[in-house]
């Protein structure tokens, strides 16, 4: 468990009271990195915490002086970490299975606004399926293959609020939003399947347990709820049954 | 962080600032002339052109010391003087105060309908002076030209700020603890019934659709609160009725200003523990501060305008008890100003206005940042 405390960091990169400091563990491959973002960039540390072996800083070349610059939205995808970004843009970064060789790839454009959060899942093995999500503070999600290479398959767009989580599982996408409502789409057509009036106040964080395929949501109405996710045997459209 | 929080932040403070004066003034059996004049001193400083500008740009939010320095500034602006304790609890009560309506706002734009509320009555206290009335309503229409068209995401964000600058401020207010909406920790209650925000619907509803969006079954189920649904929307114009409560004066009905002081040492340790940690942003800090007073016009007062000291404990005995318990570091090397003297108070006011000013002082060995924080501890 990694409990971030602004407290101890006396990294000279990270300031004080900063913004943003989200904390994820990357399961690749060959190694487990602990990812950490902020508002001056990313840094990568091997699982331990012991050695820090990349840091990134982030350009903020285009930004206006209103604009907050930060890194934020962490997720694994084969042997890439996806890290969000303050403009919109999804930061790929190349693994290798030992070592600080770590280089970044590419920049992913499809979104314009914060990215809040990124989801990803193994490719359940067939072609052309969907297996990482991207949200964005205006409400857009966009959904993609990373291979061969990382391609935009869909999005669907927002209505007017946050998406602040996001998460993926069997080809279904759990979105959490800033109106408390809790959405779940078809990841193949992007196709709405699922309404949940969850909470009465904006969403915080979803987490989802994969073998059982129970979602969770916390929101800021001082609740959590979990909810148990299925595809209906008929018409194996995806249906949502409240738990606690 | 968001670069434009520290407006939101300065004028909700201001306006919590403002009713707990103005209560005081009243409690105190101040004569009205003087009180109006206090009130209409301190809001013509705060809402002078310079010092708005300054105040607008976009900057970082700073730390509660600095901020406090302001508000101090601020209340002596006019006849009016405060003891340090009195400051204190002044300012413990701003703090706590507008932490609670921004744990409360229903959405985070909600923040703005707070802002709007705080100027609302801070024209009514001013109505009959056209001048002042002009200022505020120019930092009104700037408010809306500014904050008008943030996204949601944004607003989000302002609201990450605000609160991580209130983070750990868990001050008792006996208002707040009488009304059961803060408890003995000093946590704030967050409530589980009441409208919901607008824009929300009422939890307790899945819906499931087919895909041609036909919606085929739906559960209902038992959510845990007890929400209604939301009221209208409240106006974002310079005029309208905001429908949220949250910042209007609480203290217009004459109820006693009182903070719990028992417990106040684990208050004050936790307060005094951020003070004097070295503070790596003290530089920034203090050009910062420079610039804000440098836009505040302190008036000076027409004629042998007698002062007076306002007490914000019950008792003159109770503040000095509060002063006693003060810790060591927080105190500050305050040069007290005697209001009766006026020839000498001019010339003190002068002098620190002038300190103020970022001069170019040939020091061979200090560095600029060096100069500025060695005047603050001539202070």
């Amino acid at each position: 468990m990694v409990a971030a405390d602004l407290e101890g960091l006396h990294e000279p990169a990270v300031r004080r009271a900063d913004l943003g400091l989200r904390v994820h563990w990357c399961v690749l491959p060959f190694r487990v990195l602990l990812v950490l973002t902020s508002h001056r960039g990313i840094q990568m540390y091997e699982s331990d915490g012991s050695t820090m072996v990349y840091w990134h800083a982030l350009d903020s070349g285009d930004a206006t002086p209103v604009q907050a610059v930060f890194a934020r939205g962490i997720a694994a995808s084969g042997h890439f970490i996806c890290v969000g970004t303050w403009s919109g843009r999804v930061l790929v970064f190349d693994i290798p299975a030992k070592g600080p060789n770590i280089v970044l790839s590419e920049e992913l454009a499809g979104h314009q606004t914060p990215i809040t959060d990124i989801a990803t899942e193994p490719a359940q093995g067939q072609d052309c399926v969907a297996d990482m999500v991207t949200a964005d503070d205006s409400g857009l999600l966009c959904v993609w293959r990373s291979e061969p290479v990382f391609t935009l398959l869909t999005c669907i767009p927002g209505f007017g609020v946050p998406c602040p989580s996001v998460q993926l599982w069997q080809g279904i996408i759990a979105a959490g939003y800033g109106n408390g409502q809790v959405h779940l789409y078809e990841a193949t057509t992007g196709n709405l399947h699922v309404q949940i009036n969850a909470h009465a106040r904006a969403i915080s964080a979803l987490d989802l347990a994969p073998d059982v395929g129970k979602l969770l949501s916390a929101a800021e109405d001082t609740f959590v709820h979990i909810w148990k996710l299925s595809r209906s045997p008929e018409s194996s459209y995806i249906e949502a049954a409240p738990l606690l | 962080m968001s670069v434009r929080t520290l407006p939101l932040l300065f004028l909700n403070l201001g306006g919590e600032m403002l009713y707990i004066l103005d209560q005081r003034l009243r409690a105190q059996n101040i004569p009205g002339d003087k009180a109006r004049k206090v009130l209409n001193d301190i809001i013509s400083t705060m809402f002078n052109r310079k010092f708005m500008e300054e105040l607008f740009k976009p900057q970082e939010l700073y730390s509660k010391k600095a901020l406090r320095t302001i508000y101090e500034r601020l209340a002596h602006a006019s006849i009016m003087k405060l003891n340090q304790a009195s400051m204190d609890k002044l300012y413990d009560l701003m703090t706590m105060a507008f932490k609670y309506q921004v744990l409360l706002c229903p959405r985070p734009k909600d923040v703005l309908l707070v802002t709007f509320n705080h100027l609302d009555t801070i024209k009514g206290f001013i109505r009959d002076s056209p001048t002042i009335l002009q200022q505020v309503d120019e930092t009104f229409r700037q408010l809306i030209e500014i904050y008008g068209g943030l996204s949601a995401g944004e607003f989000q964000l302002i609201r990450q700020t605000l609160l991580i600058f209130f983070q750990d401020l868990h001050i008792r207010v006996s208002m707040f603890l009488k009304d059961k909406v803060q408890n003995n920790n000093g946590r704030f209650v967050l409530p589980v019934s009441g409208p919901v925000p607008c824009g929300t619907e009422l939890p307790g509803l899945i819906r499931m659709f087919n895909n041609k969006g036909e919606e085929v079954k739906r559960i209902e189920f038992k959510h845990g609160g007890n929400y209604v649904c939301a009221p209208k929307e409240g106006s974002f114009e310079l005029y309208g009725e905001r429908v949220l409560k949250l910042g209007t004066n609480m203290y217009s009905v004459n109820r006693p200003v009182e903070t719990h002081m028992s417990g106040s040492s684990k208050n004050l340790a936790s307060w005094t523990q951020e003070s004097i940690a070295p503070n790596p942003l003290a530089k920034e800090e203090l050009n910062f501060l420079a610039r804000l007073m440098g836009g505040m016009e302190i008036k000076k007062p027409s004629g042998p305008e007698p002062g007076f000291r306002l007490n914000l404990f019950t008792s003159d005995e109770e503040e000095e008890q509060a002063a006693l318990t003060r810790p060591e570091e927080l105190s500050y090397e305050v040069i007290n100003i005697q209001a009766t003297q006026d020839q000498q108070r001019n010339e003190e006011l002068a002098r620190i206005m002038g300190e103020f000013e970022i001069t170019e002082q040939p020091s061979p060995s200090i560095s600029k940042g060096d100069d500025l924080l060695a005047m603050m501890d001539e202070l």
